[in-house]
């Protein structure tokens, strides 16, 4: 029987109503008392020589207040990066300035130069026309390898090349797993493009700041992922602002996808430029700019080889990655390519030797970032199509071949650092065949063929890391930031609760989850506790949500909170009815003294910590309120196998997907039907990645995908029902929950399972020089594959 | 500045707009209306859709003073007159089919325009009818789920709860 | 967008005077235009629309048999209205772009656009249809000169198109991924005196009518009879989406569909 309430009860989300009936408040739905309105004059080179702004004509049109320039930021702090990687050589990666506004250079279109802060937009915007630039043009260096090269222009003239960095993990195994290769019975190599994506969350960001001259008190109303980090970035790195004298608020955000988790120079110019000009200053990013302004994701060229014995046993794995940071290093962009896609390469397999080799190259490119799975999905593709076309290469069933390296004992310690607590990889493999009904494969393949279509199959497994992470661990790995949460419990008078957590909802349904664990944990209705998020002056410091962190972390400390709420109610609970703490049992909503047929109700001992006549006073305090900091001691490992099915239209090369199927292992589930959805939304991501979107720049370093013209968006009709399953459940063994994170695994899972469907029609109907097709899968490219 | 007059859930409604005040504008800024959102500025995404004279229309792409005399009705007016939610944004909140929420006012409105014209669209038929809505949370699962339930129609059987 | 007066007449006489201004412009359903306008790569002084006008909308059957379209009616009017008596052409309205846009997005303002990509201009050229104005009537053989160019003067309003409604047609747009416009689209359309086939999507002189096709169709209109001809694909756009020789190999995948489709 599914549960009806608490934990594991697919309980409606209550954020739902305000969200149905247009009430829901975004950043955009802001409106503060006198507000100005930002426009940014942008760059429309990829690269230049920036010789001067004349303001002069835009500053006499109507209604503009003012202009802004890059020299007004001079000496004002950039945009921080949050992470530093240390190269092979044990050298610091290279760490460029990153300006508010351009100084002396500008390095991408969308760059911004300067801005005009006017009474109205449409007044902004005239004026932001007026405003003269003198740039000079260079060449931009956009393809990777050629920015390596000895002699390419340089993004950042002050650094030595156009490197950032040059990774190698575990860089001791490197000659093993080189002498791993010279011996191997078989090696099979690919080379692909994991393509830059453009995240699109549907809400486009949105800025105002606001300044109050009595308190000298800055607010900033933003569309973030994460406000107590933008708080602490912009605050301390770019601004100089104290924490107490800076409040961020992000209130209902619409969809993230770790775009909103960084640290955007319009939030930083609206927080300045509301101090300077004493008035609000709100910007709003049309679509079109965000698509040059939000951090991109993805974006590497890699070189995989995987080294087998004769029996098809993994021997070694050896990577050769290209990865884009674009112009500028984005707040968490140096971690990506490398310790959330490093540490992952391993998947569900025992591999005993892998080598990682990571190039972060400067480009004329928008800064690219974390995007939903962030190194992860990177990682998988690579690992699960290389052993697709090894399977292949051997004659052995790519199932089996899975199957047969499957990692069966925990916790594991992989050649890549990381230990992986629980999982049961061949039991999340058997439930897809059984969603997937890939026994009924063949007698579908008949059907298509008959209607002239072909049809492959695609399966494959993931593993993820989420939750991240142990500070301690990460601070090592370069985080320049704690990776913990925080959660208060305020526990009212007449019993209802308030969380304040540090986590932030943006589509992941918070308010009722979270609620529905605390609930749970004291025995009372979900109605009783209402989560707050999402602003820094009513919640206690923490992380934000990114990563798949949010219950793993954020839950955690909230159940810790929860439990000294509970610890001491029971000590008030033992007082009023004489009784000894120890012996107090805490159900349905009241207490009992065990053995015994005494009871107080919830509700009497809450109000008893507040009208404290009957208390305990000299051992405990009045009030019921209590603050935990959760810092996991190890990342959690989702896993899990989905399996794709295609139909290809061979004259076309158009590739309709007919049915999918995800078996997820998340450990233990809270809200089944979140969870579903999540899941959903996450392969419609990888879908999209796998058939549809790319961001393309041409020569010149413009985007030519630079609307939804070009740059195709998942659609109702692209996508079929999946069926999706968590029923295979290894509970994570080191946080209270149990649970292991849910909201990439989609997104990380299914590209591979789509390219191996596709590369099987193919292979099937004889294209058998067809092994791989890069993404975006369009029609015109599967079509030339199979021109040959 | 001109003065325009409409009709917006019920309600006349009136207010100075320019020629170049977009009917979206003219919800948000001019009546504080928010719950029509903006998703884009190539009138792809659908985030803006509302009814105009009975009709589905991006808000984004028509201008106030097309709207002339007309019924508006937008996400704000679709709940029952006692303040509950109405059949689809009931499905909708049953399902699953939202998530952010910032595509939802565009998926109700879309969807209901849908049913009044085919009151029990196949799976098919609601997706090709989404064409103009673009959701990045779904991945439209729960939203093709809601309207098929919204016009009546067993889901018990579709994948996945 | 740059500022700009705006006008809603009620009749044609008042369209057309309000457009004899300096830099005013028609606004047909606004699902080309005001994207443009957003992105300020125009800038009228003066937008008249033509939306309010009673007699450029709707669709009737002339005495000679054709199906005349008003300049101002919605692209979803036409899938409705013109269902029964030019399916062909009812089903390519009724898969323009999304219901929103064919709620108001108008023919008159598609073929004024004369978008590379649009499918209007396919039905149009593929019917060979008569575009008339409120001062002449043109031959869509003569209307479309090159991606949106038109023979259209400054000011002149399409206040009605005729198309004659052929034995048999299909319409078969294969979408462009991301803006769903026709990466290639092709019209056919047979009548008695031979077959048209119209191609939007494909090349860079906008929609033009395939002649090796029609004449091969016109002896045998069969999709078999198109087997040994060449597309070639000089001239074709190459773009993100797919190469010349892409779209040249579409345009003959979807010509034998349409031929096919149509029966
Ligand atoms: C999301 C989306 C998807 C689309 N998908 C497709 C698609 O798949 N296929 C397709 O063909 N089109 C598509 N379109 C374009 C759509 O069909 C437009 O409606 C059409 O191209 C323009 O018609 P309109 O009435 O909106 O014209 P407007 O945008 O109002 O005007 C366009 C131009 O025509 C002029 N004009 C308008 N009416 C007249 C008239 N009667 N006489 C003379 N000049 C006039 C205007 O001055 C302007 O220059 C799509 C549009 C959108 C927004
Ligand atoms: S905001 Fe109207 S279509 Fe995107
Ligand atoms: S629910 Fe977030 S975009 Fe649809």
């Amino acid at each position: 029987m599914p549960k009806d309430h608490g934990i594991g009860a697919s309980s409606k989300r209550r954020e739902d109503v305000r969200f149905l009936t247009g009430r829901g408040r975004y950043t955009d739905d802001i409106n503060l008392r006198g507000q100005a309105y930002a426009c940014f004059v942008r760059s429309q080179v990829a690269h230049g020589r920036l010789n001067g702004v004349n303001t002069a004509d835009a500053e006499a049109m109507p209604g503009v207040i003012r202009v802004f320039t890059g020299a007004d930021f001079e000496g004002i702090g950039g945009l921080p990066c949050g992470w530093q990687v240390t190269d092979r050589h044990g050298e610091v990666m290279q760490e460029p300035g990153h300006p508010v506004l351009a100084q002396g250079k500008v390095r991408h279109v969308g760059d911004p130069i300067a801005v005009v802060v006017a009474e109205t937009y449409d007044q902004a915007r005239d004026a932001a026309e007026a405003v003269v630039i003198d740039i000079e043009e260079l060449e931009p260096v956009l393809d990777m390898k050629a920015a390596l090269e000895d002699g390419a222009p340089k993004v950042h003239d002050d650094l030595t090349s156009n490197l950032c960095y040059d990774w190698g993990f575990v860089e001791e195994n490197r000659e093993a797993v080189n002498k791993a290769f010279e011996t191997a019975h078989h090696v099979t190599t690919l080379e692909l493009v994991n393509q830059r994506l453009v995240p699109n969350a549907m809400e486009p960001r949105v800025a105002i700041g606001d300044f109050d001259p009595g308190t000298e008190d800055s607010t900033l109303y933003t569309t973030s992922q994460n406000p107590h980090v933008i708080r602490l970035l912009m605050g301390a790195f770019v601004l100089g602002i104290p924490e107490h004298k800076l409040r961020v608020v992000a209130p209902d955000v619409g969809g993230g996808f770790g775009s909103k988790i960084f640290h955007y120079a319009e939030e930083a110019f609206c927080t300045f430029a509301a101090k300077q000009l004493k008035r609000p200053v709100k910007w709003t990013c049309s679509r079109s700019e965000s698509f040059i302004t939000d951090a991109h994701g993805r974006d590497h060229v890699t070189k995989i080889e995987l080294a087998l014995d004769a029996e098809g046993h993994f021997q070694a794995i050896r990577t050769e990655t290209y990865a884009n940071m674009g112009a500028y290093l984005s707040t968490f962009a140096p971690s990506v390519p490398t310790w959330l896609h490093g540490t992952l390469m391993a998947g569900n397999y025992k591999t005993p030797l892998i080598y990682v080799n990571v190039k972060a190259v400067f480009t004329n490119t928008v800064p690219v970032d974390a995007y939903r799975g962030a190194g992860r999905p990177e990682a998988t593709f690579q690992l699960e199509r290389v052993i697709d076309k090894a399977a292949r290469e051997m004659g052995i069933d790519p199932v089996e071949l899975r199957r047969k390296n499957f990692i069966t004992q925990f916790p594991y310690a992989t050649p890549v650092a990381v230990e992986y607590d629980t999982g049961d990889y061949n039991a999340t493999l058997d439930k897809l065949l059984e969603i997937a009904d890939v026994s009924g494969f063949e007698s579908r393949l008949a059907e298509s063929k008959a209607r002239g279509k072909l049809r492959g199959l695609g399966i494959n497994c993931y593993i993820e890391a989420c939750g991240i992470a142990p500070s301690h661990l990460v601070g090592q790995l370069g985080a320049r930031a704690g990776l913990y949460e925080s959660a208060t419990v305020r526990v009212n008078a007449t019993g209802g609760l308030v969380v304040m957590t540090g986590s932030h909802s943006h589509g992941q349904g918070h308010e009722t989850s979270f609620a529905q664990v605390v609930a749970d944990m004291i025995g009372i209705d979900e109605n009783m506790v209402e989560i707050v998020h999402g602003d820094t002056a009513n919640t206690p410091m923490g992380m934000g949500t990114y990563g798949s962190r949010s219950l793993a972390v954020g839950g955690s400390a909230m159940v810790r909170a929860t439990e000294k709420i509970i610890a001491k109610a029971k000590k008030i609970a033992a007082h009023l009815m004489e009784a000894s703490p120890d012996d107090i049992e805490l159900k349905d909503g009241a207490f009992t003294v065990a053995g015994t047929d005494k009871s107080v109700a919830w509700g009497d001992v809450t109000l008893a910590a507040y009208v404290p006549h009957n208390y305990p006073l000299e051992e405990i305090e009045p009030g019921l309120e209590e603050t935990a900091f959760y810092d996991p001691n190890n990342f959690t490992y989702p896993a899990g196998a989905y399996a794709c099915e295609v139909e290809v239209d061979p004259e076309t090369g158009k590739v309709t997907i007919e049915r999918f199927a995800a078996a997820d292992d998340f450990g233990n589930i809270v809200n089944p039907m979140i969870v579903d959805g999540q899941v959903h939304g996450g392969i419609a991501q990888g879908i999209g990645q796998a058939l549809l979107e790319g961001a393309a720049y041409d020569e010149y370093g413009q985007l030519l995908s630079g609307s939804y013209m070009d740059y195709a968006m998942p659609r109702a009709d692209d996508v079929p029902f999946y069926t999706v399953d968590h029923s295979c459940q290894t509970p994570c063994t080191h946080n209270p929950l149990g649970v292991k994170g849910c909201g990439e695994a989609g997104a990380i899972g299914s590209p591979p399972a789509v390219v191996n469907a596709v590369v099987d029609a193919l292979q099937r109907a004889g294209h058998t020089g067809v092994t791989h097709i890069d993404m975006p899968l369009t029609p015109s490219r599967v079509w030339s594959a199979m021109q040959g | 500045m001109t003065k325009v007059t409409m009709t917006v859930n019920g309600k006349p409604v009136s207010g100075e707009v320019e020629g170049r005040t977009l009917l979206s504008q003219f919800l948000r800024e001019g009546l504080g209306m928010t719950g029509t959102h903006i998703g884009c500025d190539t009138s792809q995404c659908g985030a803006c859709v509302v009814h105009v004279n009975g009709q589905d229309v991006k808000s984004c792409t028509m201008f106030a003073l097309e709207c002339e005399g007309a019924e508006v009705r937008t996400i704000e007016g679709m709940a029952n007159a006692d303040g509950s939610l109405s059949t689809i944004q009931q499905a909708f909140q049953d399902h699953h089919g939202l998530q952010c929420g910032f595509c939802t006012p565009g998926m109700v409105m879309t969807a209901a325009a849908l049913l009044e014209k085919n009151p029990k669209p196949s799976e098919a038929e609601i997706r090709d009818y989404l064409e103009g809505n673009i959701c990045r949370c779904t991945g439209y699962h729960n939203i093709v789920k809601a309207i098929m339930a919204a016009s009546g129609q067993d889901v018990g059987a579709i994948a996945a709860e | 967008m740059y500022a700009f007066d705006f006008e809603r007449p009620t009749t044609l006489d008042e369209a057309v005077a309000a457009l004899g201004t300096e830099e005013a412009q028609a606004l047909g359903g606004g699902q080309t235009l005001i994207p443009t306008l957003k992105q300020r790569l125009a800038g009228p002084a003066k937008l008249v629309s033509l939306t309010g006008i009673a007699e450029l909308r709707g669709v009737c059957i002339a005495d000679d048999g054709a199906v005349c379209i008003g300049g101002a009616t919605p692209h979803a009017v036409v899938a409705a209205e013109a269902a029964a008596h030019y399916p062909a052409l009812a089903a390519l309205a009724g898969n323009i772009g999304d219901p929103a846009v064919r709620n108001r997005g108008t023919i008159g303002g598609s073929l004024a656009n004369n978008d590379p990509s649009a499918c209007y201009p396919a039905a149009a050229l593929g019917s060979g249809a008569m575009i008339r104005t409120n001062i002449r009537d043109i031959a869509a053989d003569d209307y479309f000169q090159g991606m949106f160019t038109t023979a259209l003067e400054e000011g002149e309003i399409i206040t009605e198109v005729r198309f004659p409604v052929p034995q048999k047609a299909a319409y078969v747009k294969f979408e462009q991924p991301a803006s769903r416009f026709a990466l290639t689209g092709v019209f056919v359309a047979k009548y008695a005196d031979g077959v048209r086939v119209a191609v939007t999507g494909a090349s860079e002189e906008g929609v033009f009518r395939w002649s090796e096709a029609e004449a091969a169709l016109s002896s045998d209109f069969s999709a078999g009879a198109i087997a040994g001809l060449a597309v070639d694909a000089e001239n074709m756009i190459g773009d993100l989406h797919g190469s010349p020789e892409y779209r040249a190999h579409l345009v003959k995948v979807l010509t034998g569909r349409a031929v096919t489709a149509a029966g």
